[in-house]
């Protein structure tokens, strides 16, 4: 029984890794991009969260409505004005300068949060649980899973159904090409990090409602976040999920059997894939 | 007026000069062929043209609009749409999204639609949902050709189309030529296959080292000319 609840328990926190990697693989999928400063910014999503409901009195899932479209603003700007100058035939440029945010990022927070831990301010809601057969799980874990599953989801619609879908995969393909389609590549790139930024605060809400979160932590989020990519395959975002589930499980299993474990297990977890499947799971058809 | 023109065009790739004061134009309703052998500057002067390189701007002009600095996008936006060299499809779209992929982010009146893209390539219809590079060559050649047509382009630049395809792929392909140009596009078809040019158009500029060596309607040009300006009066 304990065996199962720890699974399950995996599982759901997968959902959570899972939210981290996503906007992270949304953004090497179209312009191979890795930004170094993604966990700094789903850190930066939840102060920005934190700031709303303190100063608006508003619950997290409320102020979340607003963060979303800020995030996109923000992430469109970044990516037109800053990131869209990096890309290239070289990879390094836009890693250094993604270290660079990432840098400036964590100290713009010391300097405007301090480093004291915050906490998103927690209801009922985000306290209960529910019993699911023979074991009992939370409601904000299932909330954070359930998130996850839309969010791919919702994703996958937008790749698979529309138009803008359409002009995401073309210029990930080939963005020259796309140019002579009539397709602005600056602008999908823009667009796309706008999409991954408003993924980030919806992953900041569940960071800040579930653990203390200080300017230091996006680092760490950032590898979990890189962990579940590559398990998933780079630019797979079911293979996202799949790989947040494979390094939650991971994590919860390493701690059922010795507490300290939980972190190593899930790093070892990840690199016993990359022995067997360098490309991780479900590596994309055309890299 | 012409409808597109290049004046003095010149084209580098860093220090090394591909194009020389490159002059041609091309009318409303009109197809002109630019043929020359490997290397005498033909992909370049479409890659100019269509905003792949950058120009001054009053090096490239669609009627009065100096368009030589402008981006692809806005190219292709004002009226000038390309079929690249090697077709250039998009893996991971399907036929029809690669189709489809020609209209984005416009609501598009003219003639060509996917229905119309259709009639005139029956076949894509059938492989509408493969996979575009599950295609063979020329049915691939179909799709790039249909891409560029769905925006319904006042000029279509055909690079090298012909390019890798059996004899009898490059004539069901030139057979669509004269519908696109009755449906109202004017045409610049690159060429090596110069029976299929002078075949398809109304004026031939022939290039040789990134000039235009000779040019004039394909029945005034005798073979030697063609000869002379293809390889050179010393061959």
């Amino acid at each position: 029984m304990i065996w199962i609840d720890t699974l399950v328990q995996g599982v759901l926190l997968g959902g959570l890794y899972a939210l981290f990697a996503a906007g992270l693989s949304l953004v090497f999928g179209i312009m191979r991009l890795v930004n170094l400063a993604h966990g700094d910014l789903i850190v930066m999503g939840a102060y920005l969260i934190l700031v709303l409901v303190t100063l608006l009195g508003l619950s997290p899932f409320v102020a979340l409505l607003i963060a979303m479209p800020l995030m996109f603003a923000l992430g469109w700007g970044l990516q037109k004005f800053l990131l869209n100058r990096t890309l290239g035939d070289d990879i390094l440029p836009p890693l250094l300068v993604t270290f660079g945010l990432s840098i400036v990022l964590q100290n713009a927070l010391l300097e405007g949060f301090s480093a004291d831990s915050q906490r998103l301010p927690t209801d009922a809601l985000t306290t209960a649980s529910v019993s699911l057969g023979p074991v009992t799980v939370g409601v904000m874990p299932l909330l954070t899973f359930a998130s996850a599953i839309v969010v791919i989801v919702g994703l996958n619609q937008l790749f698979y159904r529309t138009s803008l879908g359409r002009a995401f995969r073309a210029t990930s393909d080939d963005a020259m090409t796309a140019s002579l389609m009539g397709i602005k590549p600056s602008n999908i790139f823009a667009t796309a990090t706008g999409l991954a930024l408003v993924i980030v605060a919806i992953a900041a809400l569940y960071l800040g409602l579930r653990a203390n979160f200080d300017p230091s932590v996006g680092p760490a989020r950032l590898i979990y976040a890189f962990e579940a990519v590559i398990i998933g395959g780079l630019g797979s975002l079911w293979g996202t999920l799949i790989g947040g589930i494979f390094i939650g499980v991971a994590q919860t299993v390493g701690a059922a059997i010795n507490p300290e474990w939980q972190i190593l297990s899930g790093h070892l977890a990840f690199l016993a894939v990359l022995l067997v499947r360098p490309r991780g799971l479900f590596p994309r058809a055309h890299d | 007026m012409a409808l597109l023109a290049t004046h003095n065009l010149t084209a580098h790739y860093g220090d090394f000069q591909a194009l020389f004061g490159v002059d041609i134009e091309i009318n409303e309703a009109e197809t002109i062929a630019i043929i020359g052998a490997n290397g005498a500057g033909k992909t370049t002067l479409m890659r100019s043209i269509s905003g792949v390189l950058r120009n001054g701007p009053e090096m490239v002009r669609l009627e009065v609009a100096e368009i030589g600095s402008a981006p692809a996008d806005e190219i292709m936006a004002q009226g000038v749409s390309m079929v690249p060299e090697g077709r250039k499809l998009f893996p991971s779209l399907s036929v029809e999204e690669n189709l489809l992929i020609g209209t984005y982010g416009r609501k598009i009146d003219g003639h060509w639609t996917l229905e119309t893209i259709y009639d005139l390539f029956p076949i894509l219809k059938e492989r509408r949902n493969s996979p575009g590079t599950a295609l063979s060559g020329g049915q691939q050649q179909m799709v790039a050709i249909g891409r560029a047509l769905m925006s319904n382009p006042r000029v279509l630049l055909c690079d090298e189309i012909s390019l890798g395809l059996a004899p009898v792929v490059i004539k069901d392909i030139y057979k669509s030529i004269p519908k696109i140009k009755a449906a109202g596009a004017s045409l610049i078809v690159v060429e090596q296959d110069i029976g299929q040019a002078m075949a398809v158009a109304d004026r031939v500029y022939c290039m040789m080292e990134g000039r235009i060596t000779l040019s004039g309607r394909p029945d005034e040009l005798s073979r030697d000319d063609i000869h002379n300006a293809y390889f050179g009066a010393s061959h």
